[in-house]
């Protein structure tokens, strides 16, 4: 039996440390190693009823035009995708969804680097200044967003402060311009999880060796330079995980939409997400949303695969 | 040396006007929380008069101690199901190295691509034909399956990196897989459990999408759908809805500052891989 066949324990274990050579597979390991596969059942059942069924089922629904509650309902092909292309609701919750995930993944990582950067110094405070910027991570999204929703309105704290400070231009009402709205909501987000970056660099940056950046202070590389040869590619896990993290909250962002604009004004901000639930749970439009979903796996699961391929080749260099 | 001080001291300026920034949002929510309803001064000026009364009201208005307990009941149970669950079937996914093995492993890791919302609306369908919604069951369940690819990755990479040595010995002291499975190996993944009970608990305690889908109409409230039901019915009667939002995250801002070190550790060590 296939199953059965078990090579030699992780490679990288030591055998060393005085034992004799490994003992040879004999049938008695082999009927423990295939006892072992017991212990997946239980985890194998919540996880088949809860994703792996229902996504199946889903993705047949997106070629049907069920409503969620008639029981006639037929096949229809890909009716629900072209119709997809061709509502400028979807294309435009579509839009607003990369432009979201663009701009909330290079601010998160931008920020969550300089502020790992900064932190990672001999500056005194740095342990509570840890704490202020993770401090938003914890906080449950519906009550950041209703508090970004105070501080966005017109009258509220973010135009005063403006006003007092002489740049009254450039207050506004947030979330209530189409064109701005989108902005602000990638705004909260951004200052929700920076810190959720800044943590991750702050753990890669401990395996940047403090001699090697000494030395090269010493030849004379500056802080760029230090940082670009020696610190960047050490950090290269730490990106890969940040980027994932980000790039996938993005493409699923919903709370903060929700709570905020509900995809309004005229849809500026409607994103998948919002677009899917209001579609399957408001409009009963059970089959198109279900399309709307498959589309947004295809995208989670395309960026996945091509950051990883990339981030991977850049490791190895 | 001078030099260095000189410029870590303007670093720290630097952050300290930042992290201010951070703090803005914060300071707002304190600030009108503490603020009496006919105080109608700017929200950033500092409450002249603070008062405690927004808070009693707005637990006895919200009935936020019953979504408090419900919330702890359902992140709780969930998250024990995970650290159990997954760190059992980490152990033949890390161990045996088929190709049968494997494959499992990546069966599992797809979950981490698939967003929720695809099998979102069949997942509710099956819940209502079998009979079990309008309670806290479903919801359970839900995290348990979502969040296992999750859980089981961490615990994998985990184990990849523990010698075998151990289990090894216990089986030669004539101990069976599962006991040498809770006697030997779950003890030395404490680390890693405390990565997935953290992570897992958050998650499970923020969530919004799920309880307002599978519990709304019902008395059985989380905090987050609590709070969210509270904001529509208080409309702009901000003092309220803030002190409402301060309870709501403090039992985890609590806990946070007691336990920052092990939190954030949890936060950054699942990557290292």
């Amino acid at each position: 039996m296939n199953d059965l066949r078990i090579l030699s324990a992780n490679p990288a274990t030591p055998v060393g440390d005085g034992h004799p050579t490994p003992a040879p597979t004999t049938p008695r390991r082999k009927s423990r190693r295939s006892w072992l596969w017991l212990f997946m059942l239980p985890a194998a059942v919540p996880y088949l009823f809860v994703v792996v069924i229902p996504s199946v089922q889903g993705t047949g629904y997106a070629f049907t035009d069920w409503d969620g509650l008639n029981p006639d309902w037929s096949f229809v092909g890909l009716d629900n995708f072209t119709r997809l292309f061709d509502d400028p609701q979807a294309l435009g919750a579509l839009k607003n969804t990369l432009l979201l995930v663009v701009a909330i993944t290079i601010a998160e990582n931008v920020i969550g680097l300089l502020l790992a950067l900064a932190l990672n110094t001999r500056i005194k405070s740095r342990n509570a200044l840890r704490l202020i910027f993770f401090m938003p991570v914890v906080i449950i999204s519906v009550v950041v967003a209703f508090l970004w929703q105070f501080i966005y309105t017109p009258d509220g704290p973010i135009n005063e402060v403006l006003r007092s400070i002489g740049l009254g231009g450039l207050a506004s009402n947030w979330l209530g311009d189409p064109a701005i709205a989108l902005w602000a909501i990638a705004g909260i987000v951004v200052w929700q999880f920076s810190g959720y970056a800044m943590i991750i660099y702050l753990a890669g940056l401990q395996g940047v060796p403090e001699d090697q950046l000494e030395a090269a202070a010493l030849d004379g590389a500056g802080p760029f330079s230090k940082f670009w040869h020696i610190i960047r590619p050490l950090l290269a896990p730490a990106i890969t995980v940040n980027l994932m993290l980000s790039l996938v909250r993005g493409f699923m962002i919903f709370d903060q939409i929700w709570v905020t604009t509900q995809g309004g004004p005229a849809q500026s901000t409607d994103s998948l997400s919002t677009l899917l639930y209001r579609n399957a749970f408001q409009y009963g439009e059970f089959g198109y949303s279900a399309a709307l979903s498959v589309v947004l796996t295809l995208f989670v699961a395309i960026v996945a695969v091509l950051q990883y391929r990339f981030l991977l080749r850049g490791g190895k260099r | 040396m001078k030099r260095y001080t000189w410029r870590t001291r303007s670093l720290e300026g630097v952050m300290f006007i930042v992290a201010l920034l951070f703090l803005f949002p914060i300071y707002i929510l304190v600030n009108l929380s503490i603020r009496p309803a006919d105080d109608l001064s700017s929200p950033v000026a500092p409450t002249k008069a603070p008062t405690f009364a927004n808070f009693t009201d707005a637990w006895n208005q919200a009935s936020l101690g019953g979504a408090m307990g419900n919330s702890v009941i359902i992140t709780v149970v969930s998250v024990a199901l995970l650290v159990l669950l997954s760190s059992l079937a980490a152990y033949p996914l890390a161990r045996i190295t088929s190709k049968w093995s494997s494959l499992a492993f990546y069966g599992f890791m797809i979950g981490l691509l698939v967003p929720f919302q695809l099998g979102l609306i069949p997942l509710y369908r099956t819940m209502r034909d079998i009979g079990i919604l309008g309670g806290i069951l479903p919801l359970i369940i839900i995290y348990v399956g979502l969040r296992l690819p999750f859980s089981l990755f961490l615990y994998v990479q985990f184990l990849r990196q523990i010698p075998v040595d151990y289990e090894e010995a216990a089986s030669i002291d004539g101990c069976s897989p599962a006991q040498s499975f809770f006697k030997v190996v779950f003890p030395l993944l404490r680390p890693v459990t405390g990565t997935v009970v953290i992570l897992n608990g958050l998650f499970i305690w923020n969530d919004f999408l799920k309880p307002l889908l599978y519990l709304s109409g019902t008395s059985n409230q989380t905090l987050p759908v609590a709070i969210y039901t509270f904001v529509g019915e208080y409309d702009s009667q901000w003092e309220l809805i803030f002190a409402a939002l301060i309870l709501g995250v403090l039992p985890v801002l609590v806990a946070f500052f007691f336990l920052q070190k092990s939190l954030i550790q949890g936060f950054s060590s699942g990557i290292k891989g």
